[in-house]
């Protein structure tokens, strides 16, 4: 029984939830959930995408009201109307999307996060102390747009330690961080733990919560369905609590690679925002009938990258980005998909879709088969098309005239897939294929991308899951800071080699990796300057 | 020289009502909200002023009157753009049709009533000075008044907790909400105490300025100020300036009409709006420099989801 | 206390009963302004809201009020769902009148025996260039220096009603006037063509039902139509389909400015016959009203042009017959405006009654 706290018997949970029901319309996001925090304890709320976490979490935060049940905070029956009054009563949030403001400096931000009246240069000492007692290193007058993703989180923990908690809420924290960088912030939370701050941890990673959390509560469809110790538990039986089954295994066969379809060469791009993240002679090839992947952590020049490939920023220069040898650096996005490049972005609501439009304008953003001249729409056969894509990807909708925002999140990724895939691109680039997206839909969409790469098509995919990644991928880059790491095929490997490249740190090792790999195909040229 | 001080004092008069608006419309922009119904809100404090003016034949309750007249009319605006989350577009327009209207509904039976005349006011002893005496120290208290705000509005924003507060929730209300700031009550606050100095500049121009109530007479000052707030780049010193810039071309007409320059009244009056246009492709053709310095919620709606 | 749900999808019926909803706030805060003035509500309503649509000539009329404000609402309706805030359009309307007025003045003085039928496309070609000349400027400034649309058309209404000031006071002012700022009465050949003989109702009617006809196929079933209205709500999808946000801005704005010019010389060669300071009634600043209580769409813009002008000529008659001050339009046009806004959020949100904590 390592690890677990010191709990004596008489204490009060720190945290009980009881009967904590949440109604959104028709649907339940929490039902009747049941939840004990003990003081010290790491304690786990594990579900898939959808399952009610983050709703759960808003509850026990106080930015969402639930509609029945109780609250007890160490051992009273609390109320938490809002954000406010839960950090009054010692309850901290570090968030998945950070609440951060970017123009200001780090301990402004820190500053903006205590509730007690103390002045700026006490802030700024105190993130000097906390910075050294937990090794996390922070400089305050830094504006904070200036740091990497890694480091902002860094400030979220700052500031929420400097508040002194008694439960300490983290939503997904390591999607931003290097394996590398998990592993210190698991130490720092283990420290804190030692302390007697209850720490509240939210994920779907399953191997990481075996490896830190001491009680785990499993969410499935708005319910409990079970708690666990997780040390004591297998990946396997953790994931059938969670979502009711096996995991689904993904079916793969061997790529076999056709011609050149994609080629970067020495891409770079000075930045358009501050917030923005230049890239460096980025330089990369796809093949027809093969995925390739691009891990990194986010905010590492993902989204350049993206728009400077899709034609949504259309800057780079003519041959930097060349589709089937003919350069296409300079065309917009519609002028490249005429060529066969097609682009799933990963916002779906806004950038894949016009929420307020149906499912069948929504078509017409990326296909033009229904066109007739003069730009006149034909809506038969708009319908008859959007139909179509709705069946075969098994899309459950309203049908062609519902509204784009009336679609789960996973439905409509489905959709947006199938609208891309239906139009049999010859490059396809995909970002976050399955980010919010539950484990059936992630599980077919994985599949659709594997039988398009089957069929043929160059598939480009950019992902912060790592396990995605190596479930789907032939080959794997890293980018960092704006810059793309040399290939490695993914069979060779490993998450230590990944997470170490995903701080940027590539060398002569893996520029022979790159040689090595795509030597075989035919007619791939040498990688000329992938090295850095 | 005796030209170029009254140049320079005709200027400053000229400029004080586009400071006060401009800076009651920068702490507004600073939390994130755009009110395009300054010149409606304008309008009917210029009305309120004028007419507490008449009634009471006091200036300061006269500012008082219009101070409360524009906060009321934003409040009607706060109440619609951060509660009910309406277009901040769509309804700054409609307060400032509404306000148009309802000033000059209001307004009829003011029309064409005199003020009584007040004795000019000067700073003692300062307004003997050669020149200066002339061009800076024989102006109404509110001038002088408006160039503190300024410098007080800096050191709030930059300088006090309550300053970053409002600026941080027009960086991301939905980070100054999971924060527990009270985001809309905030924006609420400073949507009042813009509405309320844009009322003051209302009053000013009434009471003070022309002095006369007549339909329509802010004349685009509302607006004017709102593309102050983008040439200052949302900064108090800076606005300021830009409005003295504006008041001085406004100026301009009748000092070159004094040096017998031949050109038709309606392109001198024409010289404020020529200049807004100009000066906002100036500024805005650097995007970004906008992009840097715009709060960065400026126009969009926060609805804290329930 | 009240407190506000987002709906998962908007409410239709609420679409449909929001506006009838406003239009009866603002008949409510119309009686009671009545009331406060000392005259009887029903009757002040009578006058302001049925009275306009007594007979065939007062119907004559609201037509001819209508037809300014639907060509100006149809545009302004295409650049707000594009999210280009175009609210300039009593500018281009003014630049509309003076190119269409300058060119019955040229006919006129120049005594072209120019028949009718051949004036009026002239005339509508003359308005739309006025116009979309006007509002180019905006769209230039916009697209090559990113300058606000909003601020910079605002300030070229005041820059174009100058303009007009200086014409009809200087170089166009007739010079037989008794010095009144206004051009000769122009030439007959010159008017619009009127539909029913007797009445002031004229050929811009039809012209702007067709306008409205054709801009709801444009809208609604043309490809062009419809990138336009994905820049508005999405501009990110916008870049991510590749539909230029640069045609957006001219597109809306040329087809905004040319429908209001047209409305614009509509109103010179029509009911006004000169030029003066006075050719607009503020249409172009109500026609802002009008495309928002039409929810930004063709056919509901005709609906509310009539609402609007039924407001119009009821400011009108509630001056002559109740001695009231026709300002009091401005006031019930932003009150429909901002409760039309408020009653919106229906669409979007459902109120819930909690009790106050």
């Amino acid at each position: 029984m390592s690890g677990l706290p010191t709990v004596t018997p008489a204490a009060a949970p720190r945290l009980r939830l009881e009967r904590v029901t949440k109604r959104y319309g028709a649907v339940v996001a929490n039902d009747g959930v049941a939840l004990t925090v003990q003081p010290g304890e790491i304690h786990s709320i594990l579900g898939e995408n959808g399952a009610g976490k983050s709703t759960l979490v808003k509850i026990i935060y106080g930015a969402v009201r639930p509609d029945a049940g109780v609250i007890e905070w160490n051992g009273r029956p609390v109320q938490i109307r809002s954000p406010h009054e839960a950090r009054h009563l010692g309850v901290a949030m570090v968030f998945q999307h950070f609440s951060l403001f970017d123009t200001l400096t780090v301990a402004e931000n820190v500053w903006l996060g205590l509730s007690r009246r103390v002045p700026l240069r006490a802030v700024v000492d105190g993130i000097r102390a906390k910075a050294a007692e937990y090794g996390l290193e922070l400089e305050p007058d830094r504006a904070v747009h200036t740091l990497s993703v890694g480091e902002r989180q860094r400030v979220e923990i700052v500031r929420a330690l400097l508040a002194e908690p008694q439960l300490l809420i983290l939503d997904e924290p390591t999607s931003v961080l290097t394996p590398q960088a998990v592993e210190r912030l698991f130490v720092t939370l283990r420290q804190l733990a030692a302390t007697g701050c209850s720490i509240l941890y939210i994920s779907h990673k399953l191997d990481e919560i075996r490896a830190l959390c001491h009680q785990c509560t499993v969410l499935r469809g708005g319910r409990v369905t079970g708690t666990c110790d997780p040390t004591q538990e297998t990946t396997a039986s953790l994931s059938r609590l969670m979502i009711g089954a096996e995991p689904p295994r993904l079916v793969r066969r061997e790529s076999e690679r056709g011609a050149l379809a994609l080629r970067v060469r020495d891409l770079s791009l000075p930045r358009l925002d501050r917030f923005d993240v230049p890239l460096e002679r980025v330089s990369l090839d796809v093949h027809a009938g093969e995925i390739v992947g691009i891990a990194g952590v986010s905010g590492n020049g993902q989204q350049e990258l993206l728009a400077a490939l899709s034609g949504e920023d259309p800057r780079a220069e003519d041959g930097a980005v060349r589709i089937f040898d003919q350069p296409i650096g300079r065309l917009h996005s519609a002028a490249r998909r005429r060529l066969g490049l097609h682009f799933i972005p990963e916002e779906r609501l806004g950038r894949g879709a016009v929420p307020s439009l149906s499912l069948a304008s929504n078509l017409l953003l990326t296909r033009r088969e229904s066109l007739r001249r003069f730009g006149w729409i034909d809506r038969g056969a708009l319908r008859t098309q959007t139909s179509g894509i709705i069946e075969r990807f098994n899309v459950k909708s309203g049908g062609p005239g519902a509204a784009a925002r009336s679609l789960s999140g996973g439905n409509l990724q489905k959709y947006i897939v199938g609208r891309e895939i239906d139009a049999v691109p010859k490059v396809l680039i995909v970002a976050q294929p399955t980010w919010g997206v539950d484990v059936g839909a992630a599980a077919q969409i994985r599949g659709e991308l594997l039988a398009l790469r089957d069929a043929g098509c160059a598939v480009l995919v950019v992902s912060e899951e790592l396990d995605e990644l190596f479930a789907m991928t032939d080959r794997l880059h890293v980018i960092s800071k704006g810059r793309l790491s040399p290939s490695i095929a993914t069979e060779a490997a490993t998450v230590e080699l990944v997470g170490e490249w995903m701080s940027g740190l590539w060398g002569e090792e893996a520029a022979g990796a790159t040689a090595a790999a795509p030597g075989r195909a035919a007619g791939a040229p040498p990688a000329p300057g992938e090295a850095p | 020289m005796n030209q170029l001080a009254l140049l320079v004092a005709a200027t400053l008069s000229a400029g004080t009502p586009l400071a006060l608006a401009g800076l009651g419309l920068l702490l507004n922009e600073r939390a994130g909200v755009l009110n395009l119904g300054s010149e409606g809100i304008m309008l009917v404090a210029a009305v309120a002023g004028f007419g507490t003016a008449l009634l009471t034949g006091n200036e300061w309750a006269a500012f008082a009157a219009g101070a409360l007249a524009g906060a009321a009319l934003s409040a009607v605006f706060g109440w619609l753009v951060i509660w009910l989350n309406t277009n901040q577009y769509a309804t700054g327009l409609a307060i400032s049709l509404f306000g148009s209207g309802f000033s000059a509904f209001v307004g009829i039976d003011l029309v064409g009533k005199q003020l009584v005349e007040t004795p000019a006011p000067s700073v003692p002893l300062l307004r003997d000075l050669p020149f200066l005496g002339e061009a800076l120290f024989k102006q109404h208290p509110m001038v002088y008044l408006v160039m503190t705000l300024a410098g007080a509005a800096a050191w709030f924003l930059y300088r006090t907790r309550a300053g970053l507060v409002l600026r941080a929730v027009g960086e991301s209300p939905a980070s100054a909400h999971a924060l527990g700031y009270p985001v809309r009550r905030i924006r609420l606050a400073a949507v009042l105490a813009g509405g309320a100095l844009c009322g003051v500049a209302g009053a000013y121009l009434s009471v003070v300025y022309t002095p006369l109530w007549v339909e329509g007479m802010v004349a685009g000052r509302g607006w004017i100020a709102l593309a102050l707030t983008v040439f200052a780049t949302w900064r108090p010193a800076r606005l300021l300036l830009g409005a003295y810039l504006f008041g001085g071309v406004t100026m301009l007409q009748l000092f070159l009409q004094a040096q017998g320059v031949q050109v038709a009244p309606q392109f001198m009056t024409m010289l404020p709006y020529v200049a807004t246009v100009v000066v906002l492709v100036l500024i805005s053709s650097n995007p970004l420099w906008i992009r840097l310095n715009m709060p960065a919620s400026l126009g969009k709606p926060f609805f804290p989801g329930a | 206390m009240i407190r506000l749900e987002a709906r998962t999808a908007p409410s239709q019926l609420m679409g449909v009963l929001s506006p009838l909803l406003a239009f009866a706030t603002t008949m409510l805060v119309a009686g009671a302004i009545f009331a406060a003035l000392g005259k009887d509500p029903l009757q002040g309503l009578q006058v302001f809201v049925l009275e306009p649509f007594n007979g065939l000539r007062a119907l004559s009329e609201l037509g001819l009020k209508s037809t300014p404000l639907i060509l100006c609402a149809l545009g302004l309706a295409l650049s707000y769902r594009s999210n280009v805030w175009n609210i300039g359009a009593e500018g281009q309307f003014l630049m509309g009148a003076i190119a269409g007025g300058g060119l019955a003045l040229w006919v006129t003085t120049a005594e072209l025996a120019i028949p009718k039928l051949a004036f009026f496309p002239l005339l509508v070609v003359a308005g739309a260039l006025g116009g979309a000349a006007w509002a180019s400027i905006v769209a230039l400034l916009r697209d090559r220096f990113n300058a606000n649309e909003i601020l910079v058309s605002l300030m070229l209404v005041y820059i174009a009603n100058l303009l007009l000031s200086w014409l009809v006071f200087g170089p166009w002012k007739d010079p037989n006037g008794f010095n009144f700022p206004q051009t000769v009465s122009f030439a007959a050949n010159t008017e619009v063509p009127r539909l029913i003989p007797g009445m002031r109702l004229g050929w811009g009617l039809p012209v702007a039902l067709l306008a409205a006809l054709a801009m709801w196929l444009f809208m609604f079933r043309t490809y062009r139509g419809m990138q336009l209205q994905v820049g508005g709500p999405a501009p990110l999808a916008a870049r991510y389909a590749g539909f230029s946000s640069r045609a957006a801005i001219w597109t809306t704005l040329l087809v905004s400015g040319g429908l209001a010019g047209v409305a614009g010389a509509f109103e010179v060669a029509g009911p006004m016959g000169q030029l003066t300071p006075h050719v607009s009634s503020g249409y172009g600043f109500t026609a802002i009203i009008v495309a928002f209580v039409g929810r930004l769409h063709p056919l509901g813009t005709i609906l509310a042009s009539l609402v609007l002008s039924t407001f119009l000529i009821g400011g009108e008659l509630a001056q002559s017959r109740l001695g009231l001050p026709s300002a009091l339009t401005g006031i019930f046009q932003g009150v429909l405006l901002l409760a039309l806004l408020a009653c919106d959020t229906l669409v979007q949100y459902r109120p819930r009654w909690s009790r106050s904590s």
